[in-house]
């Protein structure tokens, strides 16, 4: 096995043992990227099915700095920390000092950050080396990739004619490639999990409050959680050893002990209750042609992935509990619309031309006019849409009947979560087993522009940001054609690693799957 | 059995919303592109149109939603108890020691100024 195919475990553990620099392992995640990614994205590039194009920003020199001093340390005697020359990728959309920091847009192409994010503060202070800043929709805006401003936008490793996901899709891609054994993302209403799933790797949206939010450009800032992207359950558990944790310049990271992640992550299941409910089944969406709502089962393949998962989950000692209500489930999507787009418009009125970014060089009456002939250059259409969105829902005379409704939607969305992880409730579940996707990943070009439908493949994910819970998606299998399929499991706050340890059980029991064998078609041959 | 009093904000005895099926309208739409400061030329400005109207048709979901009278609205999904509550930071300045990288960002310095355009003066 290449050194780019080790999971963070085993490179940090080789390092510390100093059978392999930091410096050889940064060569060959190096070497990965010269072999597979391609040109990385760029304003005005064009889209591209030739290779992964995870990158916006390669930061070598930084990063052979880092790998360098990690060498160093150990040379002096010096522990070089649990993540010890493991190089990781950022979404673009973290803050990191003298890097540049575009959130996949054009308004933001020239701004170099003048301090760190805390997730990437800290994973180098764990001794991570970071490779460079990834890929994504613009300020995380879609599940697809294709709304970035940097073009080539990432490409599935698994079928280059295919998406990662969105809108951590550089994040996934680069993982499942090879190119850093983990990378840090941001999971708003899927965004991690989604295209985990789609490029088969594992992808943890931890409780809201858990990782500190300081130094990530804003979202849905009630929404927003970091994490995770990594090729095993335990390496996810590593990283959020690092990250996790409350932070002094994050009021909403939550006051709460960080448990060792990976301590008891190979105890199994046993004993442990783990729901499956009707309401993920399916897929509730709005039908334009008739102006009906519709539902449909989830694909057969999918669903049978996750009937797999549970039958395997089983046999080696949960106790499966079916039919937990969640009937909520399907306002997760028209409760997003709301909730996300007045985040999305607050969070983006900053971005005016004049402190930084981007500022229209047309000439201009007054400062009105920069405002608008700015914004209008320099954003996408998906932040544009969201904008206008956001201020339509929040308008005084509509606020009552959408924003305000949607907020206490939200409440009844916690409220089916809060009954299926009751300990004294009806189901006691200790997580909620479910499909993480409601379809592999699709074509480029496919989905992209009907923002609507681009929506509703949250629809399985969406929910677990409105409660704030945590879930994991991991890969439980391949379809017809090949692409990775992943499943979810949900649980209460703050109960991550008792999450890991499931999915980690779920992993050990199916290694010598058929299916585990395989790999993305830019590392196979 | 009332309606939905878009002027009134009334709601139904139920918790009901009356079926809102509004459309956003070529002048609705327009004023929310001058108060979100945008420029949109022709091409962008039907594609967001059309894509607003498809996806407030989604959102009318939410009317249907029986909502009781006591469901709290939530600003965030997790409760922040006192206990996980993190204590509020001392109130005190401090220089940010990136100062000059910070300036650096500004599109356009007059020393220490950032030069804009004519600031527009309207009579109240």
């Amino acid at each position: 096995m290449e050194l780019a195919d080790l999971s963070a475990q085993q490179l940090a553990d080789l390092i510390r043992k100093k059978e392999v620099s930091a410096v050889e392992a940064l060569e060959a995640a190096l070497a990965r990227v010269a072999a597979v990614d391609g040109a990385p994205g760029a304003l005005d590039g064009q889209p591209d099915a030739e290779g992964v194009h995870a990158f916006i920003t390669l930061t070598e020199e930084r990063a052979r700095a880092q790998a360098e001093a990690v060498d160093a340390k150990l040379a002096a005697g010096e522990v070089p920390g649990p993540l010890a020359g493991v190089p990781f990728t950022v979404k673009d959309i973290f803050t990191v000092k003298d890097t540049p920091s575009t959130a996949g847009s054009r308004i933001l192409a020239n701004f170099g950050a003048p301090y760190t994010a805390t997730p990437v503060a800290r994973m180098e202070a764990a001794g991570g080396v970071m490779l460079g800043k990834v890929n994504l929709d613009e300020f995380t805006y879609g599940s697809s990739n294709e709304s970035s401003a940097f073009q080539p936008a990432p490409r599935n490793p698994w079928d280059l004619d295919t998406v990662p996901g969105g809108s951590s899709g550089g994040s996934a891609a680069a993982v499942a490639a090879g190119e850093g054994a983990l990378s840090l993302g941001t999971d708003t209403a899927g965004s991690i999990r989604q295209p985990a799933a789609f490029c088969g790797v594992v992808g943890l949206k931890p409780t809201y409050g858990r990782v500190s939010r300081y130094g990530l450009i804003a979202f849905g800032s009630s929404l927003d959680c970091p994490g995770p992207v990594a090729r095993s359950v335990t390496d996810a558990a590593l990283m959020m050893n690092a990250i996790a944790g409350p932070d002094a310049r994050d009021a909403t990271a939550a006051a709460v002990p960080t448990p060792d992640f990976t301590a008891g992550i190979e105890d199994g299941v046993k004993g442990m209750r783990i729901g499956l409910s009707p309401d993920y089944d399916q897929i509730t969406f709005f039908n334009h042609e008739t102006g009906e709502l519709e539902s449909q089962p989830l694909p057969k393949e999918i669903a049978q992935a996750v009937e797999r998962a549970a039958d395997k989950l089983s046999e080696i000692g949960a106790r499966i509990v079916e039919g937990v209500p969640m009937p909520h489930t399907r306002y997760g999507i028209p409760a997003y619309f709301v909730i996300s787009r007045v985040e999305a418009a607050s969070n983006l009125h900053r971005y005016d031309g004049v402190k930084y970014g981007y500022r229209s060089a047309a000439k201009v009456g007054d400062l009105r006019e920069l405002y608008r002939k700015t914004r209008g250059e320099a954003f996408g259409l998906q932040p544009k849409l969201r904008i206008l969105m956001g201020m339509y829902v929040s308008a005084a005379q509509y606020s009552e009947q959408y924003y305000q409704r949607a907020l206490r939607v939200r409440s009844l969305i916690r409220s089916d979560f809060d009954a299926a992880f009751d300990p004294e409730g009806a189901h006691k579940v200790d997580a909620l087993l479910t499909a993480t996707t409601p379809t592999t990943a699709f074509k480029a070009g496919d989905v992209y522009g009907d923002s609507v439908l681009m929506q509703y493949a949250d629809q399985l994910t969406v929910p677990a940001n409105h409660a704030g819970v945590p879930a994991i998606s991991m890969p439980g299998g391949l379809d017809a054609g090949g692409l990775p399929i992943g499943v979810q499991l949900i649980g209460p706050d703050f109960a991550e690693a008792s999450l890991l340890r499931m999915a980690r059980a779920y992993e050990m029991a199916t290694e010598a799957d058929a299916w585990r064998q395989q790999r993305p078609m830019v590392l196979a041959g | 059995m009332g309606r939905w009093d878009y002027s009134m904000g009334a709601i139904l005895a139920d918790g009901i919303l009356a079926p809102m099926a509004e459309k956003i309208t070529p002048e609705t739409f327009q004023h929310l592109v001058q108060l979100a400061a945008l420029e949109l030329d022709e091409a962008e400005a039907e594609y967001l149109l059309g894509e607003l109207n498809k996806q407030l048709q989604a959102i009318e979901e939410l009317a249907a939603i029986p909502l009781e009278a006591d469901t709290p609205a939530t600003s965030h999904g997790v409760p922040y108890a006192d206990a996980i509550r993190p204590p509020l930071r001392a109130d005190q300045a401090a220089l940010d020691p990136n100062v000059e990288a910070i300036k650096g960002q500004a599109p356009e310095m007059d020393d220490d100024y950032i030069v804009v355009p004519d600031i527009p003066k309207e009579d109240l």
